[in-house]
């Protein structure tokens, strides 16, 4: 499949800003109504930006329901989920603690409930069933939608690449793939490090989203070693935090970003249909227009944000 | 010639240990091997990670084949766990806060130090760029005569009134008070050492049957300044934890939260020539250090590479050991007390303790 350039990404609508705590709480104040999420994805899609990568938030739910009321105006509008919203599962934990967590997240009426309740060694048995669980929990919100490519969000690709548990991500992969008929997208911060545990599990030319940026800001291995994998590596990169959280002129970020090989496609966020216009005008210019609004890139997760007048890219997907 | 690997052992597969884990395990001067008394876990990493996993902590000591430990246990095993590892002449990093009766805490400063031993406690707002850099500028003089400090702290962690682990109970070292507040006055330590005396200290639950949701007193320091703490972690305005310190000084007003640092001088001063008068903001994208390995923050990764890097050139007394985490011990004593004393009305609920199954579930782990 081909992934859309330019994807929508959605910490501007939950209060997440990595500049500044200020201005992530404008931004939730703003958006706290789903009704005004819903205007500026409108705006998106009018102005050719189709594809909303968005993490699996519970006010995603009500944007679902939206879409699904209207099927006509939302014909062409696809989702790339990412999976877990990591907060509500940390703060189960400390709640709860990690069984009592994961007991909390099952389906009431399932088996695997009553059977992490009595195991003593679950995890050995059936981490597969358990993910399965976990990822058609978060899925059901876009029951009906169209989700091309579905995420493992970053803390938990992170978690389980330090953890050296590379088998897990052939799990994720092969259930997406059999159950939703979509890609497995991974977001990162450690770009390199995941493409090699990828590829080491036989995931080939992998869709990988993570921060690439002129002055390498949470670019874990370095720099050099992203660009390098990009130069000669096998996969989908899709850039997000391509301003550094406004470290980097607008301009100057595109312009850096066009000069690499292998940029499948920019995540960027927005809040006008202005930003979201001058965002894309400036990726159009250095890429190149696009034939149709389908693009011809890839996708994922960044974000672009204007405060007066000027562009502040927001950084990344999702982080605790 | 390259340094010699460090044999780790991460004890505890919480929410902190298996972030822990992670990190330790990604780093490339690290072999991990792992201990939990709870199969849940430890076997998923035995069988994914492949990495040694043990289910007895003293089997696991006793095993000889260890340079330190990581305790990521819950609070209350702290002491008698990092006790048993310097008595085998382990280095020891111990997840905050550190014990729960500060004597314990001076104690085992004590012996790791006479020990040669490297010793670090998990406070990781001190590996924040931009706490780092309000350290900096506080010890600059910059900002002349500190007169006042707001230290605070505010999240999202209990929000209804059920749900009960060792975080949520007091006698096992849970609470806002210890989980939440140990940061910020941690921090104050750091920037200011050890407080004269508490007063006003209010530990008050919200939700919880067992133990403090918030937490708030006035810390004085020798030489008049005070600061204010004000912590509450039952405050879903917040998406996650939000630390922030502001600073009141003659010469300005500091403050930093995680994402930025924000210094007004009313002069410009030699002492930090980077600064202008007026308004100056550094924001995290230009004060933090990359990091090798990331997962969830910079400041993680820095502190267990700190630590390794301690240990492996025997970098014994440095700002993150024991000694500097018995301060903050101490001064939650003085919380405690302060609020024991009835000078100060408290809604806090009397602390009962009750028999808990964390040391049978650790079997030999804690005894």
């Amino acid at each position: 499949m081909t992934l859309d350039r330019l994807l929508f990404g959605d910490n501007q609508f939950f209060g997440i800003n990595h500049m500044s705590e200020e201005k992530a709480r404008t931004q939730a104040m703003r958006f706290q109504d789903t009704a005004e999420i819903i205007r500026v994805l409108d705006a998106a899609l009018d102005e050719g930006v189709r594809t909303f990568m968005c993490t699996t938030h519970d006010r995603i739910a009500e944007v679902c329901d939206h879409m699904r009321a209207n099927p006509a105006r939302y014909a062409d509008f696809r989702f790339y989920p990412c999976m877990p919203y990591a907060h509500k599962y940390a703060n189960a934990v400390t709640e709860h603690g990690m069984l009592g967590a994961a007991l909390h997240f099952m389906p009431d009426d399932g088996l695997f409930k009553t059977a992490l309740r009595g195991a003593s060694s679950l995890a050995t048995k059936d981490a597969e069933g358990i993910l399965k669980i976990l990822v058609d929990m978060e899925m059901k919100m876009f029951k009906g939608l169209n989700t091309p490519v579905i995420f493992l969000q970053n803390v938990v690709v992170d978690l389980i690449l330090g953890m050296g548990m590379d088998e897990i991500f052939a799990l994720f992969a092969d259930h997406v793939r059999k159950r939703y008929d979509a890609e497995p997208g991974f977001v990162t911060m450690n770009m390199p490090r995941l493409y090699d545990a990828l590829t080491h599990v036989g995931i080939e030319n992998p869709i990988i989203c993570a921060n690439i940026n002129k002055i390498g800001f949470r670019t874990c291995g370095g720099l050099d070693a992203y660009t390098e994998l990009l130069r000669t590596g096998r996969l989908r990169a899709i850039a997000m935090s391509v301003f550094a959280s406004g470290a980097i002129p607008p301009r100057e970020a595109i312009e850096w970003l066009a000069n690499l090989p292998n940029i499948d496609a920019i995540v960027f966020g927005a809040s006008s249909r202005q930003n979201i216009r001058s965002t894309k005008v400036l990726i159009d210019e250095f890429f190149g227009r696009p034939a149709s609004s389908s693009g011809g890139m890839n996708t994922s997760k960044g974000r672009i944000e204007a405060y007066n007048g000027g562009l502040l890219g927001l950084a990344t997907v999702e982080r605790t | 010639m390259e340094a010699k690997k460090v044999r780790l052992a991460l004890v505890g597969l919480g929410k902190m240990g298996i972030s822990h884990f992670s990190i330790a395990n990604a780093h490339p001067a690290t072999e991990v091997v792992v201990c939990d008394a709870a199969d849940f876990l430890l076997d998923g990493i035995k069988k994914y990670s492949k990495r040694p996993a043990f289910r007895d902590y003293d089997e696991m000591l006793a095993s000889g084949e260890l340079d330190a430990v990581l305790i990521a246990t819950p609070s209350r095993l702290h002491a008698p766990m990092v006790r048993k590892a310097l008595a085998r002449g382990l280095h020891v990093f111990c997840e905050k806060p550190f014990c729960l009766d500060w004597r314990d805490s001076e104690a085992l400063a004590k012996a790791a130090s006479d020990k040669r031993l490297v010793s670090q406690v998990g406070y990781h707002y001190r590996f924040v760029g931009a706490f780092q850099e309000m350290k900096r500028i506080v010890a600059s003089g910059a900002l002349g005569t500190i007169t006042h400090v707001l230290a605070e702290a505010y999240g999202p962690v209990v929000l209804r009134p059920k749900g009960s682990t060792w975080r949520t109970n007091r006698t096992e070292g849970g609470g806002c008070l210890y989980d939440y507040a140990a940061h910020p006055i941690n921090l104050l330590n750091w920037y200011f050492g050890q407080p004269e005396s508490v007063s006003g200290a209010i530990l008050s639950p919200i939700f919880s049957a067992d133990t403090d949701d918030e937490v708030y007193a006035t810390l004085h320091w020798p030489g008049g300044m005070s600061a204010h703490l004000s912590v509450n972690w039952s405050d879903d305005s917040y998406r996650k934890m939000s630390t922030r310190i502001t600073m009141t000084g003659t010469n300005g007003r500091l403050y930093a939260d995680r994402q930025e640092c924000q210094l007004y001088l009313r002069a410009t001063s030699e002492a930090l020539p980077d600064y202008a008068k007026g308004w100056n903001v550094r924001y995290t994208t230009e004060l933090t250090k990359p990091v090798r390995f990331y997962l969830r923050g910079e400041e993680y990764s820095a502190q267990i590479d700190e630590f390794v890097g301690a240990v492996q050139c025997g970098r014994t007394a440095t700002q993150y050991d024991f000694a500097s985490a018995a301060v903050t011990d101490k001064t939650i004593a003085m919380l405690l007390a302060d609020r024991d004393s009835g000078t100060t009305r408290s809604r806090a609920a009397p602390v009962t303790v009750e028999k808990r199954s964390w040391f049978g579930r650790f079997g030999g782990m804690g005894r």
